[in-house]
């Protein structure tokens, strides 16, 4: 499509929803429970939305279902015993959400893993990209009625899943990064494995694409809806593929200096103009094949060495307070923390990127279908672990 | 920290550090010509971070000022710090310090050793970054005891609505002007404010954390200080 029709659709789109809200039907309001078992939502939530006919006028988002009290527990934990908890918050993608809290300790305690950690630390936050977004790939359909692509994603999901398990021993709580390094280095066999997934990857990806992304209904279903201009995505603090949809060219591997070395490989940041439900889904898409490639060129380059710093054995993390965020599969996700030179944390706030992703949701769905709600909620992807923290 | 890390009012401008970072400086700088005496500290880590601590009075003015004429449209979060030491201590056993031999204060926050200063029990924390130049600003606010409310910045950020619901509810922070100040996470009939330092973790008072154990010194070593060679297994 080339640009001008995409600008004419935007505007059509954006028109219609005006006139949507304007008309005054006369009809009495409902209240529709959505929730908080809804197989569009990845954990509970509760969504309560006021129709005027077959129209939003109002959604309030419920959560609270899986509030854990991560942030409260970490203060009742030692350093190395928060990786643990913090595995749980992105469950999809867990050995992501350890990355940036180690990443915080390492700076306050000013010690560096050795570049094969980093490198190997690379190696699983992408391989937990592809575990977590391939499944938002598959679940896209049945969201949208096309039962297939659910099942081709499971299968090859798995494959990642097994490498994970092989390095880590977990398949979805790996608990693997420490302060200082990682537990343990590659298993033997697992580079030649990883590179057959990765070609697997590309496959299911291709598979993916040419059964939905140019299928006539899901174009119809996602072009136009829920569409998310990048000034509001910004005030909302979208972040991840829902922002870089919106148009916003900023992804924080390649733009926030970080010890891991996303830096080192060619690669590309992708961002859609429309910010609407196909963009999100679409820049996904290009974000897992991406990851695919950058697998591989870390494979090549993997340097030999430790994969352990000199760290005390008993950690005890100086006094001061660092703030460290990475694009995690979900968007960014960060930890600022603060310590007072003791064992373990005296404050940690978690910044969860879906906490941020689905605020925008009273927003963005005023005015829509209902049939369109579904699409817009499974498209802004979330993890209600992630959300409740 | 290294005693190389500045803490004073003024350690911005000071070359206490080799590199001093230009731009973040520039955008400290940005912030104190708009708000003036409003700032009240500042502290630029080169090439990390930087946090500025403003007077609560002028914190819905610092975050126009900031989305305006700084940049820093993407907002990222907002919370809160409660700087009193826990009553409970960590909870971790009959009063057994888990760090034996060390400073017997350590656990308990210095008045000193807050970045960019302040002295208050509750601190307001936020963070917003520019979606272009990629640099973000720590802001931070003093609330006295007495009087914790602060102005909403739902009409500056439309994203701070959750965080503010967030903070009001695990703080108790009052934000002024908020549409919607409800429980985003907790029962609407519950009592008390969960992340304050004084609310107890009923499931630590009740049974012990027995993770304790792991953190024993090993047979052979004096103290658990010691360094473990990389090489080593463990």
């Amino acid at each position: 499509m080339s640009t001008t029709e995409r600008e004419q659709r935007a505007y059509i789109a954006g028109v219609a929803a005006d006139a949507r809200i304007n008309v005054e039907l006369e009809t009495e309001g409902m209240t529709l429970n959505i929730g908080p078992q809804h197989p569009a939502t990845h954990g509970t939530l509760r969504i309560v939305v006021r129709l005027d006919g077959e129209q939003v006028l109002e959604a309030e988002p419920v959560m609270g279902y899986m509030h854990r009290g991560y942030e409260k527990l970490t203060e009742v934990r030692s350093f190395p015993q928060v990786t643990t908890l913090i595995n749980r918050i992105d469950w999809l993608g867990s050995f992501a959400n350890e990355v940036p809290f180690i990443l915080a300790a390492e700076q306050l305690m000013e010690i560096e893993a050795p570049p094969r950690a980093q490198w190997i630390r690379t190696i699983l936050f992408e391989l937990s990209r592809l575990a977590n977004i391939s499944l938002f790939l598959g679940d896209l359909g049945v969201q949208l009625g096309a039962i297939t692509p659910v099942f081709f994603a499971f299968r090859d999901r798995e494959h990642v899943l097994n490498l994970i398990e092989s390095v880590t021993g977990g398949r979805f709580h790996p608990n693997f990064d420490r302060i200082g390094g990682l537990k343990d280095d590659l298993p033997r066999g697992f580079i030649d494995e990883t590179r057959a997934v990765m070609v697997k990857m590309r496959q299911f990806c291709d598979e993916i694409e040419t059964l939905l992304f140019g299928n006539e209904i899901f174009e119809a279903r996602t072009r136009g809806i829920g569409v998310i201009p990048p000034e509001v995505a910004l005030s909302f603090g979208l972040s991840g593929a829902n922002l870089r949809a919106s148009g916003v060219d900023w992804d924080l591997r390649r733009d926030s200096p970080s010890p891991l070395v996303w830096n080192e490989l060619d690669w590309k940041v992708w961002t859609h103009p429309d910010g609407d439900c196909f963009a999100r889904c679409w820049v996904r898409l290009q974000e897992t094949r991406e990851a695919t490639y950058m697998v591989e060129q870390l494979l090549d380059g993997l340097p030999s060495g430790p994969i352990m710093a000199k760290v005390p054995r008993i950690v005890k993390v100086p006094a001061g307070e660092a703030w460290v965020s990475t694009e995690n599969p979900l968007g960014e996700m960060g930890y600022y923390v603060i310590s007072t030179g003791d064992t373990g944390p005296f404050r940690v706030k978690i910044r969860s990127a879906s906490f941020n992703n689905i605020s925008v949701l009273p927003w963005v769905l005023k005015g829509v279908y209902v049939a369109d709600v579904i699409t817009i909620i499974s498209s802004l992807y979330f993890i209600l672990g992630d959300v409740d923290r | 920290m290294s005693s190389a890390d500045p803490t004073g009012p003024d350690a911005d401008t000071e070359a206490a550090l080799p590199e001093p970072d230009v731009d973040r400086d520039a955008l400290v700088l940005a912030l104190r010509d708009e708000l003036g005496a409003a700032v009240l500290e500042s502290v630029v880590r080169p090439g990390v971070d930087a946090w500025v601590r403003v007077d609560p009075a002028a914190w819905v003015q610092a975050g126009e000022a900031c989305r305006d004429r700084l940049g820093l449209r993407y907002f990222c979060f907002l919370s809160a710090i409660d700087w009193m030491p826990s009553p409970f201590g960590r909870s971790e056993g009959d009063g057994v310090a888990v760090s034996a031999g060390g400073p017997s204060s350590a656990g308990e926050p210095a008045a000193d050793q807050r970045v960019a200063g302040g002295g208050t029990r509750f601190q307001l924390l936020a963070r917003l970054v520019s979606p272009t130049t990629h640099l973000g600003l720590t802001l931070k606010a003093d609330l006295p005891d007495e009087d914790l409310r602060v102005d909403s910045w739902t009409e500056v950020f439309a994203g701070a609505d959750w965080h503010e619901r967030e903070t009001w509810e695990m703080f108790g922070i009052d934000f002024t002007g908020h549409p919607h100040l409800v429980h985003i996470y907790l029962p609407g009939e519950f009592e008390g404010y969960p992340l304050r330092k004084d609310f107890p973790l009923v499931a630590r008072m009740v049974k012990p954390w027995p993770g304790i154990v792991d953190v024993e010194a090993m047979p052979g070593e004096a103290s658990g200080d010691e360094t473990v060679d990389a090489a080593e297994p463990t």
